[in-house]
């Protein structure tokens, strides 16, 4: 569907850690104004794509191209103009305040002439209350619960005001409440901002349930891309992850919904319901 | 936070309380100064000093201030803010609040030069360089140890402690080896101290300063700020995160050496003058220029109380930082236990 445009792509890319090698030839392209989740098996190199796709990893061979450029030919502070990233984890400073925190994701756009404008100001604001922490403001991040300081690192990379953001596992520490929360926020930022948004998520139903395209990954190579309604499969799911099961729909939004085969007690089992 | 703007788009923001402990650091150093300049075997009051500054003194004034009793206070102002600054750098950049130079093995190694010098014998010209270039050169056989997998904060840690373990021995070593009289002056030198420094000592410091002090103030303060909240984050926020390690690693090390080639390895002022900087302007960040402020306090009173304390002889201002930051860090480790921050 999507398949036209792209401004960020990676071609041929041979993606290592020291003499480690995590992929080779690997080709993405990210849809524009898609909302693209990665997914995949422990190991099997998503994050390391993510790191690739944000510049912090430099591939050994092939490319990342960002608006057709390569993305190491261009400044950590151009690129950070465009794209941002929030990783795995990151650490507050001590006893920093919540609205101070956000408006450091105004560091790309700032000088030493230029340290505080009318727009920073304004931006930090909206970007605290598109994630609801707007009354957190003059908290201590420290203080604060593991959903309420995701939705704060998420409100300081949306200051950051780039057109694509790419998020690792922005769901990995939080309770399931915390989980759904923190994507339909992404979901919203990505319907109502129009941000193109790259997500490394582990669950694979949450993936199929907020992806506009998805990319499952195995072994440093891309076993299939598209949209989740054609990707998620039986039989795709069985190739990644080595998992027996059934894809239904999902009651709630029609989209797929892996129910992992229950092996153990599969012969006393009644056959499920239709 | 208080925001000044011009109508041409030109932003500065900044923390009162942050310039109020600069100013009042700036006063009390500058009351300091004057009872340091004043004080001594030869008294004056501060309206004679004020005379002899302006050009209006005895020959004797005259030398007693310009030569003796102005470049030493001048040194514990620049070594005291050279370390504090090179304290805060090294404490943000491995986001450790024990990552100073005197725990990272780089005191140590500019001590090693020095005592080849006390050893083989030189003047205090050779010592000085000595210790400069074998700062430098600890700090390149760091970067050496650590530059495969990037600079982290960890391996830096764990590779300058390793390495200032071994330093300590070969500089014990060194000790042994020298001539009863040079191990003496040996020990007065690794203690830390201003005692008879003159503008040869504070001359290259002072350059080395007013180079330094803008480059890592202003073209890489904002930026090691965003360092504290980890490499990736920093990266993402545009940081050029390896580029800029090498330029502050090597501008820290540059400190650490011309400051201890100008007073020697004064202990404890890089690892304290930070934390105190810090609790004082209430503010997360590395502090660089209240903690610099603090820094050249501590060593002009700690110099001073050194000269006062004993009527009968002079204590090294080094003795007077190490107990004091000594104590200041364990009543830290005490109040931090309390308030579960460590």
């Amino acid at each position: 569907m999507e398949a036209g445009t792209s401004r960020l792509s990676g071609t041929g890319m041979t993606l290592a850690y020291d003499r480690r090698t995590i992929a080779e030839g690997l080709t993405v392209a990210v849809p524009d104004r898609s909302f693209t989740v990665v997914i995949g098996p422990n190991a099997c190199g998503k994050s390391t794509l993510l790191r690739a796709l944000s510049r912090m990893l430099k591939p050994t061979a092939g490319a990342v191209l960002l608006d057709g450029e390569d993305i190491h030919r261009r400044s950590a502070r151009q690129v950070a103009r465009t794209l941002g990233l929030l990783p795995q984890s990151s650490i507050a400073p001590d006893g920093i305040t919540v609205s101070e925190l956000v408006a450091r994701g105004r560091y790309p756009h700032q000088g030493l002439l230029r340290q505080w404008s009318r727009e920073d100001e304004r931006v930090v604001e909206e970007s605290m209350a598109a994630t609801g922490v707007d009354d957190l403001a003059d908290r201590a991040v420290d203080e604060l619960s593991g959903g309420q300081r995701q939705r704060v690192w998420l409100a300081m990379a949306l200051a950051q005001q780039t057109p694509l953001l790419l998020l690792d596992e922005p769901t990995t520490y939080l309770d399931i409440a915390h989980q759904i929360e923190i994507l339909d926020l992404c979901a919203r930022l990505h319907d109502e901002q129009g941000r193109t948004l790259v997500a490394v998520l582990h669950d694979l139903n949450h993936a199929a349930r907020y992806a506009t395209h998805l990319i499952a990954m195995r072994d440093g190579r891309v076993v299939a891309a598209g949209p989740p309604g054609e990707v998620v499969t039986a039989e795709l799911v069985a190739e990644v992850f080595g998992l027996p099961c059934r894809v239904i729909d999902d009651p709630e939004t029609g989209t797929p919904l892996v129910v992992p085969s229950a092996r153990r007690r599969a012969t006393t089992l009644a056959p499920g319901p239709a | 936070m208080t925001v000044l703007r011009t109508p041409g788009g030109l932003s500065l923001r900044f923390r009162p309380r942050a310039l109020v402990v600069g100013a009042g650091c700036a006063l009390l150093a500058a009351g300091l100064g004057v009872l340091a300049v004043a004080g001594g075997d030869y008294p004056m009051s501060p309206a004679d000093v004020l005379r002899t500054l302006t050009g209006g003194g005895t020959p004797a004034e005259e030398f007693i201030i310009h030569e003796l009793r102005l470049p030493r206070l001048v040194t514990a102002l620049l070594v005291g803010a050279a370390l504090a600054l090179a304290g805060a750098v090294f404490q943000s950049l491995v986001r450790n609040p024990l990552g100073s130079p005197d725990m990272l093995g780089f005191t140590q190694g500019a001590s090693t030069g020095a005592l080849v010098v006390v050893v083989l014998g030189g003047s205090s010209l050779a010592l000085s360089g000595a210790a400069v270039a074998s700062g430098l050169a600890t700090g390149l056989l760091v970067y050496a140890l650590v530059a495969r997998t990037g600079v982290h904060g960890y391996r830096l840690v764990l590779v300058g402690i390793g390495l200032n373990a071994i330093l300590t021995g070969i500089n014990g070593y060194l000790l042994t080896r020298a001539p009863l009289m040079d191990a003496a002056r040996a020990v007065l030198w690794l203690t830390g101290s201003l005692d008879g420094r003159g503008w040869s000592d504070a001359t290259p410091l002072l350059v080395v300063l007013a180079v330094l002090t803008p480059l890592v103030l202003l073209g890489c303060g904002p930026a090691l700020r965003m360092m504290e909240m980890g490499d990736d984050t920093a990266a993402a926020l545009g940081v050029p995160v390896r580029r800029l390690r090498l330029v502050l690693l090597g501008a820290a090390v540059l400190l650490v050496a011309f400051a201890a080639a100008a007073a020697g390895p004064v202990s404890f002022v890089a690892l304290t003058a930070p934390h105190v900087a810090r609790r004082l302007t209430r503010s997360p960040g590395p502090n660089l220029l209240p903690a610099m402020c603090v820094g050249a306090t501590l060593l002009v009173g700690a110099d001073l109380l050194g000269q006062r304390v004993f009527a009968d002889h002079q204590l090294p201002a080094g003795a007077i930082t190490g107990a004091v930051g000594g104590a200041y860090l364990v009543w830290l480790l005490a109040v931090e236990r309390r308030a579960g921050r460590l």
